[in-house]
């Protein structure tokens, strides 16, 4: 190979012509100007703009799985736990380490069906549902498996591939039904519940108070969720690659009032008396009660019959069950706190607040002698003694020491003339407005006066006219208020709606008053001590201030307590028999029993008392539906609670008195 | 630039043995080792987890393609590449013919096919086409050497890369085609086509632009894919259309913005986790720019540079007319890669499927750059041999 015998002389070498080195230079200028603007460019994205695209590509790459805040434990006051938290193994699958769509997974879901009770197709459905959630986070299959499941998958884990054992938190209730109406349960946060201020910071997944206690302190209970950062590829499939997480924050735990020891008490005398009350042939199918310090509003038990287990919802409830909690809108359920929401007529529980409403405005003169005779006429009516019995013309003490019907439906008659003088006692009282309970419900009742009942005749005659029914039973008949409706108002009956829990506040408000010649609180109910934080350090103090101050005329005052007093200690007295071999010097009670008609059902029992004690006075409100005579049913249960309270041996008297 | 070791021709006849001495191109070879390297670097971290259980697969065989491609290079520079000129119908015949067989193929497996595909190896015409024709048309001008100023030169020489350049859009790798027709163009600007004839050419191109693009889609009438059509104007408008092809560039845009000064190295994710899509071909400029930062990129384009330089320096120093024209396709082709290529990452150039030269991943576009560097190589050493006949010492 000669470099000779290759230059052909036909084709001379090329010098370099001045054409040639003009088209060269702007062929190399060409590239020049190309490298200097992908230069400029990638100056402007690299280093000009590098920080930007960083975030942009970490956004990308990384994505945040909620790792879920242990929640706050609800303690007593005395530190012991209501609700607290428990670690179990949750069964959950992994979408992307699934074998492939199509028989292989449909074999898997089988097995694992087979293994948790479920069918392939809910597997499928909580898999498709889970990742449309949060398509790279793995789909919780079952929460509480049990250990005999979870050995096996731990054992055969290659037979269940992509599905893991992760250790949950979940809530976990200790006393089961106790107190449950009011510790409330929890459960994943809804969709309209995101769309809350309440629930702002909270993320879609996470497990947040539903109910109760639950709900209204959840802010305090469920602490900060932390952030697993997975790094993710295109598909949204984590790779191997983790990023620091960050540790959740533990909720706070809640020190409430409620005295663990009167409270489980509580709720077996209730039981106690239910249970009586059916032996005697009384359905007695719902009851309620409270227990609070009449000085601060502090409450020490409150319960609900009947009630649920909030461990229930830890697993979803199908649709009837959750039904079944929830009951009927007029008898209510489970789920319905009776002591809060309960709407009541009280009987001749209501009997002190006439009386103060009648002293106080001059209507009444506590010596006279009113309602002789069994019964008392107005115009065509006649309003009666329960059992026709007569009591003579009696004083004001004696009245509410026998509970005489006549004698209040009298003071009804006279009170009507001078307009609400009941209704606005009642009312300053705390009657018929909400008390201000750090509960998400409550009532707010009905006392009725004159503007009330021309209101709801309004209301019925409007809904009659847009619906064209006959009645719409918002009343029963369109007529005026009348004296009849004032005289059985007086007796804590007629229209007059409310709950244990007002009545509570209303006793409660008298008694302090009483300590403190005449000058009382309203106070604020409440079931909120503290929130402490994880070590025990106090994150804030929960102390409502009353709603308001009242003035009560002392003289007047102690009348009325003097009666409730009689009733309870005095032979006669309505609730004497009730607290026979109690130590009235040490811990005397003021009690007044009650019994609520409510035609067609059963009387309802009602029994209101303060017990006195320098230390530790306590005012308990106890209801039980179809449960006969105050006296036979939930006198009896009040006295179980204030013995467990002042610790004297537990003793279910039924009282004898017939009266209401 | 270092001399070669060659005595002056008075002293004593030139001996054909010393030519087998002559060194090759030292910055061009430089160039091409130093690009190698950075392909297999890059490949190597990009394509680590593409393929489950197989990370080097990528690796491997990219470096089969490049030994292969530079014994090819080695081969080439040897031979002298004026003797190719003789074979120029065969050579244009092969260009036609090999690209018919892979549209035909490719008709015959219903859909489109870009490659012939071997036991070992999928083979792309198109792609070997590019140096094909870059022999012929640098052949057909030479022969009209003296007829250049006239427009039927200019004509003839744009049909005969048109010809080619309408089967490979048609298969369809619209990038090959546009490279074929900026070849031709730029092997007859070098050449010394006038100015006019230049210019209407560009006129030309602006026209049928805008009626592929516009009119005809108007009428009715799809000389493009749609798909082409959106590549090519995604680009222009990013934000439009963030889910399809303004997604891949906006995502390869963030990996090189990411790589900010020094690059994430292993902190890389844009890349390695799949959001850049083609990450080990079209898009293999986004790994250098995210891993290695701008001083990564800016070290490729240098190499790049080198390279285009030596290219143009080729051309100049070239012995014939012959070889200065293949020089010019071969820098034309190299030139116009780099920058639609690059420029598609960092999202001042549409998406066309050009392939970067040297660093893309792929058999057929490795050894057909190689064997394009061993011609420049052959064009090389023979000005040198020829130069050192004539006693003249070459300075480009």
């Amino acid at each position: 190979m000669s470099a000779l015998e290759r230059v052909r002389p036909s084709e001379p070498h090329m010098p370099v012509s001045p054409q040639l080195a003009m088209r060269v230079a702007i062929l190399g200028g060409l590239a020049m100007a190309m490298f200097a603007i992908i230069f400029f460019r990638l100056w402007f994205l690299q280093v000009l703009s590098g920080e930007q695209y960083v975030q942009q590509a970490d956004a990308n790459r990384a994505r945040d799985l909620p790792i879920a805040a242990p929640r706050g434990e609800i303690l007593d006051r005395a530190g012991q736990a209501l609700v607290s938290s428990r670690t179990t193994n949750a069964v959950q699958i992994v979408p992307s380490a699934l074998p492939a769509a199509g028989a292989p997974r449909l074999a898997l879901y089988r097995r694992l069906g087979r293994l948790l009770g479920l069918s392939p197709a809910a597997i499928e459905a909580l898999v498709v549902h889970g990742r449309s959630n949060l398509r790279y986070a793995p789909v919780t299959i079952k929460t509480d498996a049990g250990t005999g499941v979870l050995t096996v998958l731990a054992e055969r884990q290659n037979e269940f591939p992509g599905v893991v054992q992760q250790p949950v938190s979940i809530r976990d209730y200790p006393h089961g039904e106790m107190a449950a109406q009011v510790l409330g349960y929890v459960g994943q946060v809804t969709k309209p519940e995101l769309k809350m201020r309440a629930f702002q910071s909270v993320q879609q997944g996470t497990v947040v108070g539903q109910e109760g206690l639950e709900y209204y302190y959840d802010r305090y209970l469920r602490g900060k969720a932390g952030v697993q950062r997975v790094e993710v590829n295109a598909e949204g499939y984590p790779v191997a690659a983790r990023l620091s997480p960050t540790a959740p924050q533990a909720g706070h735990s809640l020190r409430v009032t409620l005295d663990l020891g009167l409270q489980k008490a509580s709720e077996k005398a209730l039981l106690d008396g239910i249970e009586h009350a059916r032996a005697s042939g009384k359905p007695a199918n719902a009851g309620a009660f409270v227990a609070m310090d009449p000085r601060n509003g502090q409450v020490l038990s409150i319960g609900s019959y009947p009630s649920f287990d909030p461990n229930k919802f830890a697993k979803p409830l199908t649709e009837t069950e959750y039904k079944q909690l929830q009951g009927n809108s007029t008898e209510g359920g489970p789920l319905t706190d009776r002591a809060v929401n309960g709407t009541y007529p009280t009987g001749s529980t209501f009997k002190p607040i006439t009386a103060m409403g009648a002293l106080e405005s001059g209507v009444l003169d506590p010596n006279a002698g009113l309602g002789a005779g069994r019964c008392i006429y107005v115009s065509t009516q006649q309003f009666c003694n329960a059992g026709q019995a007569d009591y003579g013309a009696v004083s004001l003490v004696d009245a509410l020491r026998v509970s005489s019907d006549t004698y209040f439906f009298e003071v009804g008659e006279l009170a009507n003339s001078h307009g609400d003088v009941i209704q606005r006692k009642a009312r300053e009282l705390g009657i018929g407005r909400k008390t201000g309970i750090d509960l998400p419900e409550e009532l707010t009742g009905t006392v009725p006066n004159r503007l009330w009942r021309a209101h709801q005749n309004e209301l019925e005659l409007k809904c009659r006219a847009r619906t064209h029914r006959p009645s719409c039973g918002i009343v029963a008949e369109i007529r005026p208020w009348s004296v009849g409706d004032n005289m059985h108002l007086a007796v804590g009956q007629g229209d007059l709606v409310t709950s244990p829990l007002q009545m509570a506040v209303a006793y409660s408000t008298l008694t302090n008053a009483f300590m403190h010649g005449g000058e009382g609180t309203v106070v604020t109910p409440h079931l909120g001590l503290e929130v402490d934080d994880a070590t025990g350090g106090l994150v804030q103090a929960l102390s409502p201030p009353p709603a308001r101050h009242v003035h009560l005329n002392y003289s007047d005052l102690s009348l009325v307590m003097g009666g409730i007093h009689a009733a309870a200690s005095q032979p006669g007295g309505t609730s004497f028999d009730v607290w026979n071999g109690w130590d009235q010097a040490q811990h005397p009670v003021y009690g007044k029993t009650g019994t609520a008609q409510r035609e067609p059902k059963e009387d309802q029992s009602w029994y209101m008392c303060y017990v006195g004690d320098p230390q530790r006075p306590i005012v308990i409100a106890v209801t039980v539906e179809q449960g006969g005579f105050g006296a036979e049913t939930a006198a009896p249960i009040a006295r179980l609670i204030a013995s467990k309270w002042f610790g004297r041996p537990a003793k279910f008297v039924a009282g004898s008195s017939k009266t209401r | 630039m270092p001399l070669s070791p060659i005595k002056p021709t008075d002293e004593q006849p030139v001996e054909p043995p010393r030519q087998l001495r002559m060194p090759v191109d030292p910055m061009l070879t430089l160039a091409v080792l130093g690009l190698a390297v950075c392909s297999i670097v890059t490949l190597g971290a990009a394509t680590r987890d593409l393929i489950p259980g197989q990370p080097n697969y990528y690796v491997n065989r990219q470096l089969i393609y490049l030994v292969v491609g530079v014994l090819g290079m080695v081969v080439l520079s040897r031979l002298d590449y004026a003797r190719l000129r003789q074979f120029k119908n065969g050579i244009y015949a092969l260009l036609i013919l090999s690209i018919l067989a892979v549209l035909a193929l490719g008709h015959a497996a219903r859909g489109s096919q870009r490659a012939i595909n071997l036991p070992f190896f999928s083979f792309q015409a198109s792609e070997l086409g590019k140096v094909l024709l870059i022999l012929a048309i640098a052949a057909f001008v030479v022969d009209r050497a003296r007829r250049l100023r006239e427009r039927e030169t200019t004509a003839r020489v744009m049909i005969a890369a048109l010809v080619p350049a309408m089967f490979v859009i048609a298969q369809p790798d619209l990038g090959s085609g546009m490279v074929y027709m900026v070849v031709a163009f730029t092997m007859l600007f070098v050449a010394g086509t006038a100015w006019r004839h230049l210019a209407s050419l560009l006129v030309l191109v602006v026209v049928s632009l805008t009626f592929v693009l516009v009119a005809a889609p108007a009428a009715g009438v799809h000389v493009l894919k749609p798909y082409q059509v959106a590549r090519l104007t995604a680009f222009l408008h990013p934000s439009s259309n963030p889910q399809k092809e303004g997604y891949q560039q906006q995502e390869s845009k963030i990996a090189i913005g990411a790589g900010q000064k020094f690059g994430r190295g292993a902190n890389a994710s844009q890349v390695p986790n799949g959001f850049v899509p083609e990450r080990h071909t079209d898009f293999i400029f986004a790994a250098v720019g995210e891993r290695y930062g701008f001083v990564g990129a800016g070290l490729v384009l240098a190499l790049y540079a080198l390279l285009i330089w030596r290219a143009l320096g080729v051309l100049v120093m070239a012995k014939d007319l012959f070889g200065s024209l293949i020089a010019a396709g071969i820098a034309a082709m190299l030139m116009f890669q780099v920058f639609v290529n690059v420029g598609m990452t960092i999202g001042i150039m549409p998406i066309t499927g050009v392939t970067l030269p040297l660093m893309s991943y792929g058999g057929s576009s490795v050894i057909t750059t190689l064997l394009a560097v061993g011609l420049l190589q052959s064009i090389y050493v023979q000005a040198r041999a020829s130069a050192s006949l004539k006693g003249r010492v070459l300075r480009y």
